[in-house]
């Protein structure tokens, strides 16, 4: 008794599996067998992936969800829909909701949320500092306990060195993780776009890249000095991704993301004041997203994320520099990947294992992989098939995305959350 | 994107949010028709009834007496009726965005607005908005641009230098926060001047100017070399809080506009400033009031450059009397 996928092409990059295999899931969500059926296995139900690939749940580093506190732009529920309409059956929230997550309350009571819908896992981020006030820490023992799987105080900064110092160490005695927006508040002023050619062009105040540099030097040091393992995120410029690559190199306790729209678009794509481009940290330029490659490809950077940040239609509708920044990017986050794999940077397991379990192993879940035990969080997706993505197509609240009416190659046709399909196109 | 925006579909021009994407002949066929309305300014009866029954609103986000008087008169003399709206800060406060703003002003069939805004991009939002039969005129947003401006620049260049192709212009100051600059710049580029300069301290100067096709200088005294054009920007006093100049007077000493500055020019060079100036901060008094200085024919002349760009975009023709009725 159980469910079958058959014919599908199954790529886990954690046990180095890619081939024709059929997976089999028991009634209680388990992986119980790959490749061949474990003996009396009877599929009550059969999934047919002919043509088909078939991979672990993506697990996404970064989602804004909007709960609590900014409903209007985006819920939960609204989110999570969106979530395994992608494919994508885990994510992570960062804590800057309202109220922020730094009380163990706040963590269990969006995990709980998100449980009452039986869709993608909601893993929450705990503020590093109470109300990422960036003064006084937060009770990170208590805040991991209540699931929490890495501490960090999203975008607001920690301008108190001292602070900083103290915050890792402090995550350090725990073992836990710091994840860290690398910049400098001085530097990045009142910046909106990158401080170069098209920031010029349309005078809109520029964030040098010097504002994440000098950021991640500071962060390295701190790292360096007390030992803490550390999550980079988001990371924009070459310049620093190579500043990540040394201190790899020396051997220091980092890692490193990049959203999925720093790989494809450049500060180019603002073209006359499209608002939709307005993200942070700011796209680039050329040389920059090549970077930003370049280090996917040699592993510098182990996770590619969403960081989706669904907003209303009105966030949009204002002066560049006034409007809101970031893009509704669940359902871009697999499809912008593939183009890579199309673009011949990388393979298709290496752009799989970018959105799985190398992710997953940053936030220290287990999921990511399909290897006999594992909870059956499968993702099905077609790589043949070609769509344009519309607002109509689009599951998530939030309809702000600069690739609306681009084509992509690839598309979710199946997931599934504990054995259970909750998915299906 | 912007010439889509700034042309309809039988490529006249609809609105006038930034000179990039003007060509060099429409540029001129807007010159062309500011210098058939000077003489409008020197009749006794200063009208023309080219825009009669037009509506046009002057929206101004953010204070500005001189634009926002020429621009008045501008449609005046074209017996356009004319609103002066000062928003200012007010309208925000009280909840409404920008684009409701536009909205209820376009359901008093509004025909023109003149839009001035504290933000870049304010003008090019507006008018993806805005139905067909409303256009946009930029009268200044954020950094970004100061269409009018630049054009009435290039109006009094060629008026007082005449051909584009020989000369060689220094706009100096503060070419970071100036949408004049920016302006000055596209328009002198598209007419192909010999050769664009700026002048600033590196605190002022954007990054990657030179992608903006113009040759920067740290040294007045450099960039002033045998110039034929000095373009003075107005530099505002609370640059002194954010680090960018340490005090007034060492900015005037190095970048301040005085007669021994001016000398290192060509010597029948001509002196600009879009005002308002800054007497004893970037330019001497002796130089603004001086012999060389063109800075109140640049007002007269913007007039005329401002009716001409309302002309074109509401009438569609160059031609003043082939206008709508």
């Amino acid at each position: 008794m159980g469910l079958v996928i058959k014919n599908g092409r199954l790529i886990d990059p954690a046990n180095g599996v890619d081939g024709r295999k059929d997976l089999y899931i028991d009634d209680n969500g388990f992986v119980i067998g790959v490749g061949k059926a474990p003996p009396g296995f009877k599929a009550k139900q059969t999934i047919d992936a002919r043509g088909k690939v078939v991979c672990p749940g993506l697990v996404d580093l970064r989602a804004r969800l909007r709960e609590p506190g900014l409903e209007h732009m985006a819920t939960i529920e609204s989110e999570v829909h969106a979530a395994v309409a992608a494919g994508i059956t885990t994510l992570c929230c960062p804590p800057d909701t309202y109220p922020v997550i730094d009380t163990p309350a706040m963590a269990q009571m969006i995990q709980s949320r998100a449980w009452r819908f039986e869709l993608a896992f909601i893993h929450p981020l705990g503020a590093l500092t109470q109300g990422l006030e960036g003064k006084r820490l937060t009770d990170m023992e208590a805040l991991d306990e209540a699931g929490c799987v890495g501490f960090t105080n999203a975008l607001a900064p920690i301008t108190d060195t001292l602070v900083m110092r103290r915050a890792m160490e402090y995550a350090a005695t725990l073992e836990l993780t710091v994840f860290l927006h690398a910049e400098d508040p001085w530097l990045r002023d009142g910046g909106c776009v990158h401080e170069g050619e098209i920031g010029t062009r349309l005078g809109l105040a520029g964030i040098p890249e010097a504002a994440e540099t000098v950021g991640v030097a500071r962060d390295l040091a701190l790292i360096e000095q007390t030992g803490c393992r550390a999550h980079f995120c988001n990371l924009s410029s070459g310049r620093a991704v190579a500043m990540i690559a040394e201190a790899k190199r020396q051997g220091l306790p980092v890692s490193a993301d990049v959203t999925a729209h720093h790989l494809h678009l450049t500060e180019h794509d603002i073209g006359d004041f499209n608002t939709q481009c307005h993200v942070h940290p700011p796209l680039r330029g050329m040389r920059d997203r090549k970077g930003l490659r370049k280090a996917l490809k040699s592993g510098v950077i182990s996770a590619i994320c969403s960081d989706h940040q669904p907003h209303e239609p009105d966030a949009k509708l204002a002066p560049f520099a006034q409007s809101g920044p970031g893009i509704s990017a669940l359902e871009t986050l697999l499809p912008l990947t593939l183009r890579l794999v199309d673009d011949k940077l990388l393979t298709l397991p290496e752009a799989i294992a970018l959105l799985t379990h190398k992710p997953a192993e940053i936030i220290g879940v287990d999921t990511g992989q399909l290897g006999v035990g594992a909870t059956a969080d499968v993702c099905i997706f077609d790589p043949e098939a070609h769509w344009v993505l519309t607002e109509n197509s689009l599951v998530s609240r939030g309809h702000n995305t600069p690739f609306l009416g681009w084509e992509f190659r690839g598309r979710v046709t199946h997931t599934l959350i504990g054995g259970k399909l909750v998915f299906e196109l | 994107m912007t010439q889509n925006l700034q042309f309809d579909d039988a490529g006249r021009l609809r609105h006038l949010l930034t000179i990039e994407g003007l060509s060099r002949r429409s540029i001129l066929e807007i010159l062309d028709t500011a210098e058939s309305f000077i003489s409008v300014g020197q009749r006794e009866i200063k009208k023309i009834p080219l825009l009669r029954g037009r509506t046009v609103v002057n929206l101004f986000f953010e204070s500005s007496t001189r634009t926002r008087t020429t621009f008045e008169i501008a449609a005046k003399r074209l017996s356009a009726d004319v609103i002066n709206l000062n928003v200012g800060a007010s309208s925000t406060s009280k909840g409404e965005t920008l684009l409701d703003t536009i909205r209820n002003l376009e359901a008093m069939h509004t025909d023109l607005f003149v839009v001035r805004h504290a933000e870049s991009g304010a003008a090019h939002m507006i008018a993806r908005h805005v139905p067909s039969h409303v256009h946009i005129i930029n009268a200044g947003d954020g950094r970004h641009a100061h269409p009018t401006q630049g054009l009435l620049d290039a109006f009094t260049i060629r008026r007082h230098k005449g051909a584009f192709e020989k000369l060689k212009v220094a706009i100096v100051g503060d070419i970071l926060h100036s949408r004049v600059a920016r302006s000055q710049i596209q328009a002198l580029k598209a007419l192909g001047v010999a050769e664009l300069r700026v002048v600033a301290p590196k605190t002022l100067l954007p990054m990657a100017v030179e992608k903006l096709g113009v040759h920067p200088y740290t040294r007045m005294e450099e960039g002033l070399d045998g110039v034929d054009v000095v373009m003075m920007l107005r530099l505002q006093r609370e640059r002194m809080q954010g680090a960018l100049i340490p005090s007034e007077q060492e900015y005037f000493n190095l970048y301040g506009l005085t007669p021994a500055k001016l000398a290192l020019a060509a010597k029948d060079a001509i002196v600009m400033h879009p005002g308002p100036m800054n007497r004893g901060l970037e330019i001497d008094s002796a130089v603004a009031d001086g012999p060389q200085s063109v800075i109140l024919p640049q007002v007269t002349y913007g007039i005329a450059v401002r009716m001409a760009v309302m002309a074109l975009i509401m009438g569609g023709s160059a031609e003043p009397a082939g206008g709508r009725r």
